[in-house]
């Protein structure tokens, strides 16, 4: 028979928590997401027009509105380090008061469409049955239109302006949103520890917020990111079109196509809107990228 | 002593098809018998062990039994109130007294939610303490199953498994329950952990009076943490008796089978595998098209010809020890006495 | 006379670079295997047996891994012979079975088809040859009706039948050596024996010799003839069975072994406190000191190496064979 090894170990080892000092868990994430380049160039990119958004007074050398500070159409130069338009006007400060546009619109349009959105994405997924049915089918229909024939048409029933572009973008942003959270909802809802806690005797609604929603959040993140600049590509293609808020309000869109009849004799008036839509555009691409692979728990490990 | 759990004739049948197009065409009479007439009770303070191989009901029962899900058939009593039909907020005072520890410790705790607040979710939902004393009654639960109040402050996946199988096991304590379903609550554990959490369970049940119902495959788990044994076969009870007497004579072929099959630590006789007459052949049948007469007829080496056409119906064979089997009917052991 | 040593590892060590940091999951394991013998790799999670059979036939993906040591089958260096050379004794002279047959099986090929197709990579013989050889091994692991089942697909097999297919296609090209990686852990017990039994069977007829790698001890209990036990990532101690059960020299072993229900009767189970260690906190010394019951000074500090007891018996403890306490607590 075996020699039992009979001194008993001492307690206290049984249960020696696990070192991991709370933060390392931000700060691991952290050195994950600085690794991607992309990634953090989009992060700069993001602080660049929020900054340019919240202090556009200050930065702005000139009045975006005032005429004739400077000689029309003229290129470049030290007085005005983006030029001017056809009306006088200094392109850089309108630039930078078009980001503060551009970034209203990307951001609560997103925040409206993602509040709407999700909850319809919840309460879907983890009811199912005919109220997933109904809403579903819903965003299918909204899918089926592309967000700017979607935004002409509501444009065209509510007339222009900033408000009703950024409800424009937001409806069409709402299938999305409802989409993605659905599908996680409907993994999450398998898990055993929301049986557990309904078998705890949890409220439905009690477990989409406590347990569901924080379970999803990740791939909502990423969404919403991806989306804002989506939101600012359809705001700079509506008033493009003359659909956006009406001149002379400096907005990207508009400045481009203002632009469009100058083409050959002052390239800078189309150009320098168009880098900068470009830059913040592939910017949040890249940041929603870089956060979709750092929060993506499949592809952790 | 009157029974903490009576289970009558449970039955649970999932269909195969759905919808208005499988209703149409019958597709939908087509039935998986997960559970199929399964009848037991536990006492207050009991532990009986669920013992089956994969597809036998075990999990479904256990689920049953907590009215995870409705049963298709059959009664559940619970402390004698009939739970069996019961929804919704009425099963809120029976959510209280019976709980769950789950198998897979890394999927059974919300991975976004500290322990401590996943241990007071219960006391909260069911309104046991006011709101300041939770933290209290968190830490002295914690405790309890051997973990730290630091850990209260910790996240899931700063934890072990064994670690969070404790977890697991203070959420179900939370709300002291009269009755645990482990759900096969060690297997997937390491065997070092395994020893601790078994340990740690029958301490608290010492400690609390609680009964278990303790779902499992594995029969040498089963052997030390049960007082009485229940083994399954697609869908229906085949022998239940206490441990020791099922372990000591088991009577139905299919836990003899069962008990053959299990690789124990030797003692340096032969090896199991090199005695082939002593293992079974053949597979489980499908549950869809269950054969007539005995489940277990396709494999069973004692069959005969009434055990094609009739199915046996669990009876007792002696004192506290039933058995579903035609070789024990009319109480005398046709086989010649227990192989 | 002991038969010739087939797989000689030496000072096989597996690392991997993990967020910046190297993590040593292997570390400087070392053990033979005989013509004949079937072997027992044993250990919990974290252990690293997994990797070291994975290690053995070089599937361990190099980034992130480095793996150094050798691994000498028939005298040849497996880590150091070249692609070619590999591949013909993968499959052929070295075979190995995983734990999950569903995974191993390509879902949209006959099972036939792929049993065909393992053995014409090293076998010679035309198609209709190695058909009809292909069937008779399917009869002989078991399954009945072989020539209707090969033209199946996997999804129409049980685990325990896919999994006596995957045993089939390994043992297929007769080799001397057969690696199972925890073979039954996703199949029921009943069929488990089945399995097993199978393999035992197989392997004495053929004279092959098998490593099997578990954390089941019941199991390695009934199959093997030695074990080799395993803890983060380094040998504790490696005897033969009976040794092993009922006179294990290292405290993990025996604190181990007392951990199975049934080992001490079924009243008492007997625990190791604390955890197994992550990588990146392994202790200094002796990894399994912090949770040794008899641990001494020396055993933080310096790390044991593997010194032989008796014949064929080794253990990494600097107080194996000093008498080891075993006075009962009151």
């Amino acid at each position: 028979m075996a020699r039992q090894l009979d001194v008993e170990c001492p307690p206290a080892l049984e249960t020696a928590p696990v070192v991991a000092p709370a933060g390392t868990g931000l700060r691991r994430w952290w050195r994950r997401f600085a690794r991607n380049r992309g990634a953090v160039f989009g992060l700069v990119v993001l602080v660049l027009i929020v900054v340019a958004s919240v202090f556009a007074p200050v930065l702005a050398p000139y009045d975006p509105l005032a005429q004739g500070v400077g000689p029309t159409l003229s290129g470049p130069s030290r007085a005005h380090w983006a030029g001017t338009d056809s009306f006088g006007r200094d392109m850089l400060s309108r630039i930078i008061f078009g980001a503060r546009i551009a970034l209203i619109v990307g951001v609560v349009s997103v925040v409206i469409a993602m509040i709407i959105g999700v909850s319809l994405g919840l309460a879907a997924g983890y009811y199912g049955g005919w109220l997933d049915a109904v809403v579903m089918r819903v965003m299918d229909g909204l899918f089926a239109f592309p967000i700017i024939i979607l935004a002409i048409a509501m444009m065209a029933i509510m007339g222009f302006g900033v408000t009703n572009v950024i409800i424009a973008v937001a409806v069409g942003f709402i299938a999305p949103f409802a989409r993605v959270t659905r599908a996680d909802v409907l993994a999450v809802k398998e898990e055993p520890y929301i049986e557990a806690a309904r078998l705890a005797g949890v409220s439905a609604p009690a477990i989409i917020a406590r347990h569901v929603l924080p379970n999803v959040l990740a791939p909502i993140i990423v969404q919403a990111a991806l989306r804002v600049s989506g939101a600012i590509i359809t705001e700079s293609g509506l008033s493009f079109l003359g659909l956006g808020p009406p001149p002379p309000t400096p907005v990207w869109g508009s400045m481009i196509a203002e632009g469009r009849n100058f083409i050959v004799m002052a390239p800078h008036v189309s150009t320098f809107p168009g880098i900068a839509l470009m830059l913040a555009i592939v910017g949040l691409n890249l940041l929603g990228d870089g956060l979709r692979d750092t929060l993506d728990p499949r592809l952790r490990r | 002593m009157s029974a903490l759990l009576e289970v009558d004739g449970l039955v649970k049948h999932f269909p195969l098809a759905r919808g208005p197009l499988a209703r149409l065409t019958g597709a939908d009479r087509r039935v998986l018998r997960a559970v199929d007439g399964v009848s037991f009770t536990i006492a207050p303070g009991e532990t009986l062990g669920l013992v089956g191989e994969s597809g036998c009901g075990k999990t479904t029962t256990g689920r049953l039994v907590l009215r995870a899900i409705e049963p298709t058939g059959g009664r559940i009593r619970f402390e004698g109130e009939d739970i069996t039909a019961l929804a919704g907020g009425a099963l809120l005072p029976f959510r209280r007294k019976a709980q769950i520890v789950f198998q897979d410790p890394y999927t059974s705790l919300n991975p976004r939610m500290p322990i401590g607040r996943i241990v007071g979710e219960p006391i909260q939902v069911h309104r046991l303490a006011p709101r300041p004393d939770i933290p209290a009654r968190v830490t002295a639960l914690l405790e309890m199953v051997g973990l730290q109040r630091e850990h209260a402050e910790r996240y899931p996946h700063e934890l072990s498994g064994g670690q969070r199988q404790r977890v697991g096991i203070a959420r179900a304590l939370a709300v002291s329950p009269r009755l645990v379903v482990a759900d096969e609550a060690v297997s997937a554990l390491d065997v070092s952990v395994r020893a601790q959490i078994l340990n740690l369970l029958v301490e608290l049940r010492e400690k609390l009076g609680l009964a278990f119902l303790f779902v499992s495959h594995d029969l040498g788990v089963i052997r030390f943490v049960s007082h009485r044994v229940a083994v399954m076969y697609l869908g229906r009870l085949v022998e239940v008796a206490s441990t020791a007497d099922l372990f000591r004579s088991p009577l139905h072929p299919y836990t003899q089978a069962l008990l053959a099959a299990i690789p124990t630590i030797g003692d340096g006789s032969a090896s199991i595998f090199d005695q082939p007459g002593r293992l079974i052949e053949g597979e489980l049948p499908s549950p869809i098209d269950l054969p007539r007469g005995c489940r277990f007829v396709s494999r069973c080496p004692h069959r005969m010809a009434r055990c094609h056409e009739v199915e046996p119906p669990l009876a007792p064979a002696a004192s506290g020890h039933v058995v579903a089997c035609h070789l024990y009917e009319n109480g005398h052991d046709e086989q010649g006495g227990p192989a | 006379m002991s038969a010739e040593i087939l797989l000689d590892v030496r000072n096989l060590t597996v690392e991997f670079e993990l967020d910046g940091t190297r993590l040593r999951a292997v570390d400087d394991v070392s053990f033979a295997l005989r013509r004949g013998e079937i072997v027992g790799l044993v250990g919990e999670s974290g252990a690293g047996k997994s990797l070291t059979s994975e290690a053995i036939l070089r599937l361990i993906a190099c980034p992130p891994g480095r793996v150094s040591g050798e691994v000498r089958f028939r005298g040849e260096d497996l880590l150091a012979l070249d692609e070619r050379a590999l591949s013909r004794i993968r499959g052929k002279e070295i075979a190995m079975i995983f734990q999950n047959p569903g995974g191993s099986l390509n879902p949209v090929f006959r099972v036939g088809d792929q049993l065909h197709e393992a053995m014409a990579l090293h076998l010679p013989g035309g198609r209709r040859t190695l058909r009809a050889r292909a069937a008779e091994i399917l009869t002989r692991v078991g399954i009945p009706s072989a020539a209707t089942r090969a033209r199946e697909y996997p999804h129409q097999f049980s685990g325990g039948m896919a999994q006596r297919v995957m045993i089939g296609m390994g043992m297929s090209c007769s080799p001397s050596l057969l690696i199972a990686d925890e073979p039954t852990t996703a199949l029921d017990v009943t069929i488990q024996a089945q399995v097993l039994a199978l393999i035992r069977r197989l392997a004495r007829e053929s004279g092959a010799a098998v490593l099997l790698v578990s954390h089941d001890l019941g199991i390695i209990s009934q199959m093997c003839d030695r074990v080799i036990v395993m803890y983060a990532g380094r040998v504790v101690e490696e005897a033969a069975i009976a040794t092993v059960f009922h006179a294990p020299a290292h405290p993990y072993t025996r604190a181990l072994v007392d951990c199975v229900p049934g080992a001490a009767g079924y009243t008492r189970l007997g625990t190791i406190g604390g955890v197994v260690p992550g990588l990146r906190a392994l202790p200094p010394g002796c990894r399994f000191h912090p949770r040794c019951p008899v641990a001494a000074p020396r055993c933080s500090a310096e790390n044991p190496t593997l010194r032989a007891l008796a014949d064929g018996h080794r253990v990494a403890c600097h107080l194996a064979g000093d008498g080891l306490p075993v006075r009962r607590p009151a």
